[in-house]
């Protein structure tokens, strides 16, 4: 904007100027690079001179009429009323004029306020793509990062998978290694058999060739020369090999192994004895074991089991034991071995039931004998849940405070901030630069005090002077009555002329003194009321007096009235 | 314990007679024949040559002596000392002479397994049983002298054959499933023939004595299989001792396997005790003994004596590493025996030849291990009680019995190392055998000259020296 101001301002005098104005629009066609080439040429000249008398160096005596219709024109296609007061007259509106002035400069206060957020808002967003962007390379490093580490992994799993083919691979060969080995033990056993086969067949050969050489020959040798012979061991003389002996030593054979078995019966059986007497004995033993409990599952199991006992004990009843226990034929065997469970079964129940009762009353001695432990632990648990309970309530008074410390500033600004996921820390300073914050405020409230103190002082100051300048308005009004038209005529002009400039940097400055005070402190709605309120007060008896007579100056007063009033509304 | 005098003796050729009243033994070409209880020389015979093998017949009356270089058989009556017979193989040569159990034939086996020859004393009749296999052991009789079993081999075939041993009548002949049969053994009751194969392969066959195949057992394939089987004496267990360094047990009802015996030289188990010999001084603990001992150094430990000491388990046994790739490796269970009364079993596993393994039947479990100073020569049990006696080819004979184990110093001149031992039938004396020389051994029931008595009440474990003079 303010760039703006600069390059807007030369282009009335290239106007005027009317080579220039040629030069100008033709260098402004050639290129935008070259017109600022030109500003930039051009700009030194007027900014070496005060900007006063720039300003004057574009209205001089010469071109007022010319300026007054450019600016005229390029109010008019700027939207704003005519200065002249009729469409096609020469006449200035000066009404109009000053209420475009004012406009213009609202429309200035605005912009610059405009700017003003626009830049803050600039720097804002220029933070936030600040914190943006290192966000973002934060990311694209983790990102990288994490990047690295899935090759990595992927790496790692590679080799793995690789190790892992190796190792199967590996695995493999060994297998069709025993597998080979196997074989060519296999082959070997085979090809060691056959060799072994063909050797001895061949050694056979040998051996029958050696038999007959050795043998056949009538190898006086071969004798056995003897005394005399002996008598058999038993006595009798050796018989003749004939069926009959075959016959009987097939006989004393089967005799042998037969004896050899019914020994082997006979142990069997002695065995077999001796394990049902122990059986029988079991089984009385475990009947006298179960008495009470005997009643009970045979009237459960009724349907079941039951009759087979019963029955089996009708049978026992009848048959005398001893023989019962001899039988062996299947029907019996099933039913001992029936009924053998089923009180094997009563007795396991039994057993387990004597066990759970025993570990029952182990378990209650435990308890009896845990009682002073149990007490101590009992009160020590009260002790840590008493201490937990204090833990809690520090806890919760922290709570608390941290909370009061929290909400006694909650402004919109804080909640927006709190709302804002702001880590910790920055909260943290925030709050810390909320008790500057706060710290100035007071200090502003202190100076604004001040400031109300010294409008009022200047309203009364006010006051007198009015009243001052009200007896002196009398007595001129009363000394020069005769050519009051003409006073009224150039007071006019010179109102216009002098108040255009004069104003206009009157307002300025006090605009310049005003601002850092506006922006500094910021009075609530009310006292601002009140300082305005003070104000007319004080002014408007003698406004009031002052229309009738003139309108010009108390209007100007009201004007930069108006005019701070509205600043300090509008700040 | 008492020692009787050392006397003559060469081949390690003394045998008591089975009623036990006489006593054999060879002197180079001599047959001398001693009463037990005077030791005097009842008879002397001379045979044609250096005596190689000696067997009394079952009734005691007879005694043969072979000589196999000769090719000829000597036997002697000790009833008719003049009586003489000798049986010349001629050509045919011989490498095996036996009695058969009534004592009045005698088979011979002739060079490269051509024929065995059953001479009869009785008769002119001779018999030839032909294709004897060539094995670890193809002759086995029952007990009660009925039968005997034959390995044989034909057309690269395994059979067997049974032969009634009062008339050489064939019996049964029969085919096994064997590669190449290694040895039959019956079983004492004389029902049941175990025939095992090659040591290549793991694999015992039971026949019974009518020829039906009772049972196969095979513990493994493509490892060596069996080196040693033992029966019990009641025919209930079958314990087969193979290169796995391991023991089955069979059982006689079902034939399977009862439980498996391991070998190993850490033994871990603090309820097995285990009887270290030690030497009594002090100065030659330094002496650390080799494998195989040498002659000065068996010399050496000639005098010294020793005693068990009760190792505190676990401990470690010598341990020796076989040769892996030469035939007949020393690893495995070479010997198994039964106590007599069948409590017992007494294991030598031949990777740890210094030590015996004693396991209780009754409980199937390892009970005591000895560690011997020297590798051990033969051990053998009292034919009347569960009493192991041992032998490591020096001058002490060991006796283990449950109540604890003594080793005795022999109290002979010279260098007497006992390289071999057989108990009387009576159990009370056995024959101790050195190279050179024999004495006896009488065991009383008062044992007075014990040297060192190791005595071990199962529960206590406590060691007693006692020095009794």
């Amino acid at each position: 904007m303010g760039d703006w101001k600069t390059i807007t301002v030369p282009a009335p005098s290239s106007v005027l100027d009317s080579k220039n104005t040629s030069q100008y629009t033709s260098e402004k066609k050639m290129s935008p690079s070259s017109l600022n080439m030109q500003q930039v040429l051009r700009l030194p000249l007027p900014s070496s001179k005060s900007t006063h008398s720039f300003f004057s160096a574009f209205c001089t005596e010469e071109n007022v009429e010319q300026s007054i219709s450019y600016l005229n024109r390029e109010l008019t296609t700027l939207g704003f009323p005519s200065l002249y007061a009729e469409s096609k007259g020469k006449e200035l509106n000066l009404i109009s004029i000053l209420n475009c002035m004012n406009e213009l400069l609202v429309l200035q206060r605005k912009n610059l306020r405009a700017q003003e957020e626009v830049e803050m808002q600039h720097l804002k967003l220029g933070s936030d793509m600040d914190h943006l962007q290192n966000c973002y390379a934060k990311l694209k490093e983790q990102l990288e990062a994490s990047k690295r580490e899935i090759v990595g992994l992927q790496e790692r799993d590679r080799q793995l998978q690789c190790k892992n083919r190796n190792l199967h691979q590996l695995l493999k060969n060994e297998k069709d290694e025993v597998q080979k080995l196997q074989n060519i033990i296999a082959s070997r056993a085979t090809q060691y058999n056959h060799d072994m086969k063909r050797k001895e067949r061949e050694y056979n050969k040998l051996k029958e060739r050696l038999h007959q050489l050795v043998m056949n020959k009538k190898d006086k040798k071969i004798a056995m020369e003897v005394l005399n012979y002996v008598g058999r061991v038993d006595g009798k003389r050796g018989g003749w090999r004939t069926d009959k002996t075959e016959a009987r030593n097939e006989e004393e054979m089967y005799k042998a192994l037969l004896r050899d078995y019914e020994q082997c019966q006979k142990q069997l059986l002695v065995e077999n004895a001796e394990l049902r007497k122990v059986l029988q004995q079991m089984k009385k033993e475990i009947i006298s074991l179960l008495p009470p409990q005997k009643q009970k599952p045979r009237e459960r199991s009724e349907d079941g089991i039951g009759p087979v006992l019963s029955d089996l004990e009708d049978d026992v009843g009848e048959l005398n034991k001893e023989n019962m226990w001899e039988l062996s034929c299947e029907t019996v065997r099933e039913q001992l071995t029936n009924s053998i469970r089923n009180q094997w079964r009563m007795l396991k129940n039994h057993v387990e039931k004597l066990d759970n009762q025993v570990s029952r009353v182990h378990s209650g001695a435990l308890t009896d004998k845990d009682v002073i432990s149990r007490e101590d632990h009992e009160l020590e648990t009260e002790k840590l849940e008493l201490e937990i309970q204090h833990c809690k309530e520090m806890i919760k008074t922290q709570q608390q405070l941290l909370q009061q410390q929290l909400m006694s500033p909650c402004d919109d600004d804080t909640t927006v901030l709190l709302q804002d996921c702001y880590l910790l820390e920055e909260r943290e300073r925030l709050q810390e630069e909320w008790k500057l914050f706060r710290e100035q405020k007071k200090n502003f409230e202190k100076e604004r005090r001040s400031f109300t103190e010294a409008a009022i002082r200047l309203g009364l100051e006010r006051q007198a002077f009015e009243e001052d300048r009200g007896t002196w308005l009398k007595q001129q009004f009363l000394s020069m009555t005769c050519d009051s038209k003409y006073s009224e005529n150039v007071k006019t002009q010179s109102a216009t002329s002098g108040s255009s400039d004069q104003d206009n940097h009157l307002m300025n400055t006090r605009s310049q003194q005003k601002k850092p005070r506006s922006l500094s402190s910021v009075p609530t709605s009310a006292e601002l009321c009140q300082t305005i309120q003070d104000t007319p007060y004080s002014s408007s008896p003698c406004a009031i007096s002052n229309k009738t007579t003139e309108e010009s100056k108390p209007n100007q007063w009201e004007e930069i009235y108006k005019e701070e009033t509205e600043k300090c509304f509008k700040m | 314990m008492n020692f009787s005098e050392g006397f003559k003796l060469s081949g390690l050729l003394c045998k008591f007679s089975p009623d036990g009243k006489r006593l054999a033994s060879c002197v180079q070409y001599r047959l001398i024949v001693r009463d037990v209880n005077t030791l005097q020389i009842l008879q002397l015979y001379t045979c044609l040559d250096q005596i190689q093998y000696v067997e009394w017949s079952s009734d005691s009356l007879f005694i043969l002596c072979a000589m196999y270089k000769r090719g000829i058989v000597q036997v002697w009556s000790l009833e008719q000392p003049d009586w003489h017979c000798k049986i010349d193989e001629g050509s045919a040569g011989l490498v095996a002479s036996c009695w058969s159990p009534d004592g009045r034939h005698i088979l011979n086996t002739t060079e490269f397994h051509l024929r065995i020859t059953v001479w009869s004393l009785c008769t002119k009749s001779v018999s030839y049983i032909k294709y004897p296999k060539a094995c670890q052991q193809g002759i086995a009789f029952t007990k009660d002298g009925h039968y005997m079993a034959l390995a044989e081999r034909r057309d690269c075939k395994d059979f067997i054959s049974l032969f009634v041993c009062s008339d050489w009548q064939l019996l049964r002949h029969f085919d096994t499933e064997t590669q190449d049969l290694a040895g039959i053994e019956w079983a004492p009751n004389g029902c049941v023939l175990a025939v095992w194969d090659t040591c290549l392969e793991y694999k015992i066959l039971l026949y019974s004595l009518d020829g039906r195949l009772l049972s196969t057992y095979r513990a493994y394939e493509w490892s060596l299989g069996i080196k040693s089987i033992a029966w019990s004496p009641s025919s209930q267990f079958l314990a087969i001792g193979s290169y796995d360094e391991k023991v089955r047990i069979l059982n006689h009802v079902t034939w399977k396997k009862i439980t498996e015996f391991e070998h190993p030289p850490i033994i871990a188990n603090p309820k097995i005790i285990v009887y270290k010999e030690v030497e009594k001084s002090a100065t030659v603990e330094t002496q650390k003994l080799s494998f195989p001992p040498t002659r000065a150094l068996a010399s050496s430990l000639f005098s010294i004596p020793s005693k068990y000491d009760v190792s505190q388990v676990p401990m470690s046994l010598q341990y020796i590493k076989p040769v892996a790739d030469r035939a007949n490796p020393r690893i495995g269970i070479g010997t198994l025996a039964f106590s007599p009364d069948n409590c017992f079993l007494a294991t030598k596993n031949d990777n740890t030849p210094n030590a015996i393994w004693i396991w209780d039947i009754q409980k199937l479990k390892l009970f005591v291990v000895l560690e011997q100073l020297c590798t051990i020569n033969s051990f053998q049990w009292d034919p009347r009680q569960p009493r192991l006696a041992i032998c490591t080819g020096n001058s002490k004979v060991y006796l283990w019995s449950p109540a604890g184990c003594v080793s005795v110093q022999v109290p002979m001149e010279g260098d007497f190392q006992v390289l071999s031992l057989c108990w009387h039938s009576g159990g009370d004396s056995m024959a101790l055998l050195s190279k050179d020389n024999f004495c006896l051994c009488y065991l009383e029931r008062e044992e007075s000259n014990i040297h060192v008595l190791c005595k071990q009440s199962r529960h206590e474990r406590k060691v007693v020296s006692l020095e009794m003079k």
